[in-house]
Formats: structure tokens, C-alpha cells, sequence
């Protein structure tokens, strides 16, 4: 399970409609083992594509820093897919980093934005739910 | 030269759970030959076969991306803090 914040899962989906026409994408940070998503950081997509993403090196390491400061960890990352659903695609599967990660999609296919989150280990792909909280 | 080396959570468990350590070297790949001496389980995480650092990494001497320095022949100094951070990426 994935708890979110509302201004957190807003963000998400906002960052993947201003990152139009190229996919969008961020890190999440959280507390060490609560499965909370606490802090949304915005990224950019170094490969400046609408099929691949990649998280900035430096932005990443800048968040990775930010998120150490408050106590926290990168707990996971979050892209858009602008053309197809909200499910990891095999490039996501094989590049996935870390199977302690929340693996977070916003899909733009429909008019109304999709955001739905995975775990992905070992190359087994599995979707957890995503609950939304008011803080 | 004594760097501080600092590990992202997928890589601690092959560093007895530790987030960051202490290593010794003039250049960053002597200072990571150091680290994976301490710890074996970390060389094939951050080094390739060739000898190269793996593409699966971004490793930063400070705030610069080595890939924009020298590589693994990148100088290092007293106090400086290597961060080893995965490659974050998909489709």
C-alpha cells in the first residue's frame, strides 16, 4: 500500500500535464518503513522524450539530500506515460532501481488522468493500492 | 586522502545496513577499491567487469557528476563525500 497526501498526489498529476509532450517524472520521499509518500520532487526528464524517462542524476542526488535533511528516504519514483495505461511497462520492469521502491504511473491516455502504483522485484510486477490522505 | 562514501538504500544491505563509509584513496576508484575491500558484495553493484563504473550508477564527488570529471581517475580530497546514487529510469 501506498499512502499519499492530497497536495502529493496532485502534484503528481500536475507535474505529468505540465511535462506534456514528454513524460514526466519525480522521487518520492517518505519515513524509513511507513509506506507513506510525504514529499513529491519534481525531476527532470533528462532523456526529454514522450516514450522514456530519465530521473536527473542531479536532481536526484539534490533530493536524495533534501530528503535525508528531514529525516527521510527516497521511497520511490513516480513518471507519466502519456499515450498508455498506468502499468509498468518492460523497460520500467528492467531498469527498476530498488524492490523496496513504490513504483507510481500517471497515465494520460483518457481525459481524466489515472495514477496507480507497483511494486516491481525480482521482475514480478505487482500493483498495491493507493490510499489518499488529507495530510 | 579520507572520502566519505555515501550508499543508497538498495546497496546498505551488502554494507552491514550502513548508510555511509569511510574510505581511503587519491583517486575515486582507489577510494571505491577501498570500499568494496570492506565490503565484497558492493564491487559488482558499482563496478563493472572492465574495471569501469556501471551505467546502473551515478556516482557524485560532492555536487559533480564523475562522468563530467575524470571518471574513476577523478581526484579526491580530505572531507570530500562521494555519493553513489542509482540510475533512475524507464519507459
Amino acid at each position: 500500500m501506498l499512502r499519499i497526501g492530497e497536495h502529493g498526489y496532485e502534484e503528481m498529476v500536475a507535474h505529468a500535464l505540465d511535462g506534456l509532450p514528454n513524460e514526466a517524472c519525480g522521487l518520492l520521499a517518505g519515513l524509513p518503513g511507513q509506506g507513506k509518500a510525504h514529499v513529491v520532487y519534481r525531476c527532470r526528464n533528462a532523456a526529454e522524450s514522450s516514450r522514456v524517462y530519465t530521473v536527473d542524476p542531479l536532481d536526484h542526488l539534490k533530493a536524495d539530500r533534501d530528503a535525508e535533511a528531514k529525516g527521510m528516504q527516497i521511497i520511490g519514483v513516480y513518471h507519466s506515460h502519456t499515450h498508455t495505461d498506468a502499468y509498468p511497462s518492460p523497460t520500467d520492469v528492467a531498469q527498476a532501481p530498488d524492490p523496496n521502491w513504490h513504483y507510481v504511473i500517471v497515465s494520460l491516455k483518457d481525459p481524466e488522468p489515472v495514477l496507480r502504483s507497483f511494486r516491481i522485484v525480482d521482475g514480478k510486477i505487482t500493483e498495491e493500492p493507493v490510499v489518499l490522505e488529507r495530510t | 586522502m579520507a572520502v566519505e562514501i555515501r550508499l543508497p538504500t538498495v546497496l546498505r544491505q551488502h554494507a552491514g545496513g550502513q548508510a555511509s563509509i569511510k574510505a581511503n584513496g587519491a583517486t575515486l576508484g582507489e577510494a571505491l577499491q577501498d570500499l568494496t575491500r570492506q565490503f565484497p558484495l558492493l564491487k559488482d553493484q558499482v563496478i563493472t567487469e572492465d574495471g569501469t563504473l556501471h551505467k546502473f550508477v551515478n556516482v557524485y564527488k560532492n555536487d559533480e557528476d564523475v562522468r563530467y570529471l575524470d571518471k574513476l581517475d577523478t581526484k579526491v580530497d580530505d572531507g570530500d563525500t562521494i555519493s553513489i546514487l542509482p540510475a533512475v529510469a524507464g519507459g
